[in-house]
């Protein structure tokens, strides 16, 4: 498969994507233009925007998210530009925010509806589950539901009870729900995007610990990016990225775990082992063949989360690539996840989230000895 | 596409004079704000259970709560598909009974609800109806056999909910009430009349999307209509186990909006009643909630035994309350209905009752691939493999077969 993901759009000229950089441009007429350090928070919130300038049925609502911006402002700024009928508070009640998104979903609107933490998404379960995720199928693709449900999701923020689960496996092993999460800046606003032209569900898994992370980024060269890859009918979507390249073993992780196995790789080139980073991006669908083409090449995997890993996304990975790969391993897969009890406390979180030092001693242990 | 209202923020203040149902109804029909919420003080009921005209002062006379009779060509409608219905709730009992269906919640009893619930809504509406609302779908002119798909079980639904405004039939409780909220907010913001008249039964008022779908609609002042079916029982547990409530009608007043009862085995008082809420909800009313009392005269399913929860005796007291026995009476004594119209109704039900049987009798071939064609727009690189895996096994086994029986024939 091609590369989707491009930014040399400029030359090509095409009508629509002019315009698309026209609109995007009036809204954000105050921000510079090239490159430029922005949060991933800032990231979404342009995404959010500038999906709303391009079309009239993306609506934005949740809890919080309107004059306040959300609880972590990701919405910032939305009511006031679109007006209260396109980015709007709801009453607090998440199977409701979920259901009502179903009906507008079915009646012509793209809704991008936040959950505001993780854990406060499960009474919605029962719309995601029942409804969400199988009215395509049900009703033999008749029915399409285009919507994108965010979550912040996972921990490391010093968040008490209920507020840094892992949540993403519940959604992967649902089928007909598409998940997402993006780990850098840019993916940030291209995934989202992305997340929002889908005419499938997407939930979109936001880790929240790297709302606040930046990055220099483009955002003209990204409005471009997504205004070609609309006119011709590509998208990243599927993809995974290698995060950082290295040829003796490869550390797969997605989200919030992408940083932590980049610093994990770098302090292991200072020890002179180079280690391959695969961000997964996209957990639904799942590209086997970027991640078993870096394992055929190193040989050794260790699969990083922050979830339990008992019945998770990160098992359903190892096994993914032992069945795969299996010749081309000189050693078992290993997992790097968070423990089997309930997501601890503040206090006791940093024994819990796979962190540098137990990442490399999992790369210790993929038997290089013989 | 328009969107009506694309505008900065309002005041809070000039956004609640704009929505507030009970002051208009206050100027608008000069009674009191606990007056329009509060449902009338008894359930509005127009031909009694022996099939006579009730006297003008007990039908609905309260001031809010009038009610006037349907039209003649309204009535006769209705009378025509409640005779429709109830053949085709007891042609598909018999074709459970028979084993060419998997199952059928049948609505026998209740047809007056579900009849009046599809001929109250205009061509652009929306019905949101339950599983056991099969009638209603059809009533509002869904073809009947893709009606039936979901309980045959060829798939999980049978016809395209966009083309009638039908909703798929929902099993799981109420959820389906929060879809029709969707659409009539979608409908609302594209400044379209749409009104939606979302469906549920008594057990279902337990849930919590009940009060989910209930407490969204008032917020957002919507233009839907919630029709409770009290058929007495969810399954085996009956209402007193559910809510003591005053009624299921008094739950509105919670939300801030305008509840009613209404005798559900009464065509006419439901198609006053009905017709009088969506003609509100379109008008601006915001939400209304119509709680029917009805009875569910058979069990809950064919794998449901109903005498081990309830008495016979109780059955036969509905069965005096007949929703089309007196109908009949009341057509009859008005000079509405004689034999000869009689008939051409009857024909008409045995008509669809045909439909059915040569419908769900045909043996539809199952295509297996249809397992992965649907789950998404385009099928992802898992289930592609998936599926093909699926068409190796059966090109493996019809290979198998057709070499059986060459050796089988080459023996003989």
């Amino acid at each position: 498969m091609s590369p989707t993901i491009t930014t040399s759009s400029e030359a090509n000229g095409n009508v629509s994507a002019a315009t698309a950089r026209a609109a995007a441009k009036a809204a954000v007429a105050a921000e510079q233009a090239g490159p430029q350090t922005i949060t991933l928070a800032k990231a979404l919130n342009t995404a959010m925007a500038d999906a709303m300038h391009a079309d009239p049925s993306v609506l934005v609502f949740g809890e919080d998210v309107g004059m306040l911006g959300g609880v972590f402002r990701i919405t910032d700024g939305l009511t006031k530009t679109f007006g209260t009928s396109r980015c709007f508070d709801t009453p607090l009640a998440e199977s409701g925010i979920v259901g009502m998104a179903v009906g507008m979903a079915m009646n012509g609107m793209r809704p991008v509806i936040e959950m505001q933490f993780d854990a406060f998404a499960y009474p919605a379960f029962e719309q995601i589950v029942s409804h969400v995720a199988k009215m395509h199928n049900r009703t033999k693709g008749a029915v399409k539901l285009p919507m994108v449900i965010r979550v912040p999701y996972a921990g490391g923020i010093g968040g008490v009870e209920h507020h840094c689960d892992s949540s993403e496996a519940y959604y992967a092993h649902t089928a007909g729900l598409k998940v997402f999460t993006p780990a850098t800046v840019a993916d940030g606003y291209r995934m989202l995007r992305e997340a929002i032209d889908s005419d499938d569900p997407v939930m979109f898994m936001e880790p929240k610990k790297l709302y606040w992370s930046k990055d220099q980024v483009d955002l003209d060269a990204l409005r471009a990016e997504h205004a070609a890859n609309t006119e011709r009918g590509t998208s990243s979507e599927g993809r995974a990225a290698v995060a950082r390249p290295g040829t003796d073993a490869t550390l797969i992780a997605y989200g919030p775990s992408v940083p932590t196995a980049l610093a994990a790789a770098a302090a292991a080139a200072e020890e002179g082992r180079s280690l391959e980073v695969i961000d997964v991006r996209s957990i639904v669908p799942f590209d086997d063949e970027t991640v078993c083409a870096s394992v055929r090449k190193t040989g050794r995997a260790v699969v990083i989360a922050e979830a339990h890993g008992f019945a998770s996304v990160a098992s359903e990975i190892v096994a993914r690539v032992q069945e795969r790969c299996f010749h081309h391993l000189a050693a078992p897969i290993r997992r790097v996840t968070g423990f089997d009890v309930p997501y601890p406390a503040p206090k006791l979180e940093h024994y819990y989230l796979p962190g540098v030092d137990r990442i490399l001693d999992a790369v210790d242990d993929l038997q290089w000895e013989d | 596409m328009t969107i009506s209202a694309d505008h900065a923020a309002q005041p809070a203040a000039q956004q609640a004079a704009q929505q507030d149902p009970a002051g208009e109804a206050v100027s608008k029909f000069g009674i009191t704000v606990e007056d329009y919420m509060l449902p009338a003080r008894h359930q509005i009921q127009m031909v009694g259970p022996d099939g006579t005209l009730n006297p003008h002062t007990e039908q609905g006379t309260q001031p809010g709560h009038e009610y006037s009779l349907p039209s003649e060509a309204e009535l006769m409608a209705a009378y025509e598909q409640l005779v429709v219905g109830r053949r085709v709730n007891d042609q598909n009992s018999a074709l459970v009974r028979q084993g060419r269906m998997a199952v059928y919640p049948s609505s026998h009893g209740q047809e007056a609800c579900q009849v009046a619930a599809a001929l109250c809504l205009a061509e652009g509406d929306w019905l949101f109806p339950t599983y056991r609302d099969s009638v209603a779908v059809m009533a509002r002119g869904v073809d009947p056999v893709q009606t039936m798909t979901l309980f045959r079980g060829d798939w999980h639904g049978g016809y395209d909910p966009a083309k009638n405004k039908v909703g798929i039939q929902c099993t799981p409780l109420t959820t389906q009430l929060l879809h029709g909220v969707g659409v009539a907010h979608a409908a609302k913001l594209r400044g379209e009349d749409t009104v939606v008249l979302a469906m549920c039964g008594d057990g279902a008022t337990s849930e919590g999307d009940f009060h989910e779908a209930l407490n969204f609609a008032a917020v957002f002042h919507l233009p839907v209509v919630f029709f409770v079916q009290n058929n007495q029982y969810a399954i085996s547990v009956p209402l007193a186990h559910q809510s003591v409530a005053p009624s299921l009608a008094h739950k509105a007043v919670g939300y801030g909006m305008a509840g009613e009862r209404v005798d559900g085995n009464d065509i006419v008082a439901l198609l006053a009643v009905l017709g009088r809420a969506v003609k509100l909800a379109r008008e601006g009313s915001g939400p209304l909630l119509v709680e029917a009392h009805t009875y569910r005269m058979q069990a809950h399913t064919n794998a449901d035994d109903a005498t081990r929860y309830r008495q016979d005796s109780e059955v036969a007291e509905w069965v005096a309350k007949d929703p089309l026995s007196r109908m009949q009476t009341y057509l009859t004594d008005r000079g509405l209905l004689d034999d000869d119209r009689a008939a051409r109704i009857a024909e008409k039900a045995e008509a669809v009752a045909t439909q059915l049987r040569e419908g769900l009798s045909e043996e539809v071939p199952v295509e297996p691939q249809d397992l992965f064609k649907y789950v998404f727009s385009t099928p992802t690189p898992q289930l592609k493999e998936q599926s093909a895996m699926l068409a190796d096994e059966l090109a493996r086994d019809a290979a198998s077969t057709a070499t059986a029986s060459a050796s089988k024939g080459a023996g003989k």
